[in-house]
């Protein structure tokens, strides 16, 4: 189980990559999408089966498949694809490069003095097949503890909701006089 | 762990039945198309015409395997893989009979779920890589209409999983050994029918694929097994989905005096039988009729469901 852990993660570190490099729009999104089942395979590994299912199905499956929609929608051509290799150029890597590794460095710094409680605490038991964390636990805890971190959420997804609803809306069809609002729905 | 000793048997075997019953889906489907059409349909090869697949299968593979030199090479042969790969995937989950079946998943129903979202990607990529104007509409089409039709496909189940109290299929299978769930989920069932239809592209909903508008939409441009691919991956779809409503409204292998595995072949079959049927009764929507039946019919119904059964099930307990 030990292996798979790490190399699932070695392949969403590869994959992540891809996606930054890749001139290609689409390209890129696939290689995200490969980074999401990567890491949905490495909460199925670390005991949480429930986490790497939604990670599937509502990242990979649902908000990806909604990038790629608008990437297609865009229609970009070879155009693009040499205009993102010239912003690719060996200098635009300097910043980005230095402030990532400083993040690297903090992550290394907390996570090494810990690295052998988490070892003992969850890894160990949760890697040689032990303990898992089943939906119904997953369940009681967003209800339990976290019910006010559920709440919060709903309410920022139903002010997207609200948004949505109000950009989608057509005040010509209140009036009457849109074509979609004619039954028999010919466009004039 | 002596359960593990068959699963190579229990897998290929099953691998090899689902391919077989979904080749031979496009024969029984032309035939019984035929039968409610007052003709023949196809009877010449073999008897009964039963090897008509046969003679398909090689007239595809004879063919020649063309990529459009404008498609994008990678994504174009990728795409056929991922629908196949994604359905085949899903059927290791489901429960065939005691001691038949794959893998016995805790999370069955949510890797169902994950497998048939990703196998959007194969239709979406597919038209997108073939780089023509009728592909990407079919494409565009496909992600709007799965995406839309996905929404309420996991939630028509969650009514299946507050009964059972388990998205093991196996456990939910066993909950329904007094009542099956289409007696009390029947909001659930057609619901979870619609969805299914949706995402297996089956006329009614085979608007990506619409041949009188888009010569044949995302796969206008492939040819012989690619095109073959894509084609048996709509019939493996067609057995899943079947497989899957038998499993979770209608007892899946529970039946008197038949064996299990007999139950539960019989039980898909006449639900395939009514999707082929479908076919033969109903006209293709437009697609605006198709999203705003998606989002403003089947998602209403599917959440007044869900009220329903939690609130019973709360009394109940």
């Amino acid at each position: 189980m030990e292996a798979t852990f790490y190399l699932s993660g070695a392949v969403a570190v590869a994959a992540t990559l891809m996606v930054v490099t890749r001139a290609s729009a689409v390209h890129a999104l696939l290689y995200l999408i490969v980074s999401l089942l990567a890491v949905a395979i490495i909460f199925f590994v670390l005991g949480a089966p429930f986490v790497a299912a939604l990670e599937v199905i509502i990242y990979a499956g649902a908000v990806m498949v909604l990038f790629v929609f608008v990437i297609m929608m865009l229609n970009l051509g070879k155009a693009a694809a040499v205009k993102e290799r010239e912003w690719l150029s060996p200098g635009m890597w300097v910043g980005p490069s230095i402030l990532s590794a400083l993040l690297l460095a903090e992550l290394i710094y907390i996570l090494v003095p810990n690295v052998q409680d988490v070892q003992g605490a969850y890894g160990g038991a949760a890697l040689s097949g032990g303990v898992g964390v089943d939906s119904k636990e997953v369940g009681i805890a967003l209800f339990g503890p976290y019910l006010l971190g559920v709440e919060l959420a709903s309410l920022l997804l139903l002010a997207g909701l609200v948004g949505a609803c109000h950009l989608g809306w057509h005040t010509e069809l209140r009036s009457g006089s849109h074509p979609a609002s004619r039954p028999d729905g010919v466009r004039s | 762990m002596n359960e593990w000793t068959p699963i190579w048997a229990n897998l290929i075997l099953i691998l090899a039945v689902v391919f077989a019953f979904s080749a031979m889906l496009s024969w029984i489907e032309r035939r019984l198309l035929g039968l409610w059409q007052d003709r023949y349909g196809p009877n010449r090869v073999g008897p009964f015409g039963v090897l008509q697949i046969v003679a398909d299968s090689i007239k595809l593979l004879a063919k020649e395997d063309w990529i459009p030199p404008f498609a994008d090479r990678a994504v174009f042969v990728l795409a056929p893989a991922i629908v196949a790969v994604t359905t085949l995937l899903a059927f290791s989950v489901v429960p065939i009979a005691p001691g038949i079946g794959v893998v016995d998943l805790n999370i069955g129903l949510l890797f169902f779920l994950a497998m048939s979202s990703l196998g959007v990607y194969s239709i979406v990529l597919g038209g997108w890589a073939s780089n023509s104007k009728y592909s990407l509409l079919g494409g565009l089409r496909a992600a709007a209409q799965m995406l839309s039709y996905e929404v309420f496909m996991g939630l028509a189940l969650m009514g299946v999983v507050m009964l059972a109290g388990s998205f093991n299929l196996r456990d939910i299978v066993a909950a329904q050994e007094n009542l099956w769930f289409c007696v009390p989920q029947i909001l659930g069932l057609a619901t979870f029918a619609v969805a299914g239809i949706a995402e297996a592209r089956r006329l009614p909903f085979d608007l990506p694929e619409s041949e009188n508008e888009l010569v044949a939409g995302f796969h206008t441009e492939y040819s012989s097994m690619k095109f073959g691919l894509f084609f048996i991956g709509e019939y493996v779809g067609i057995t899943l989905i079947s497989a899957m409503i038998v499993t979770l409204f209608f007892g899946g292998w529970l039946g008197p005096l038949l064996p299990p595995l007999v139950w539960f072949l019989l039980k898909t079959f006449i639900v395939v039988a009514c999707f082929v049927l479908l076919r033969a009764a109903l006209p293709r929507p437009r697609y605006d009729q198709l999203m705003a039946y998606g989002w403003k019919v089947m998602l209403p119904v599917t959440l007044v469901n869900l009220l329903i059964t939690g609130a019973v099930v709360l009394s109940m307990a």
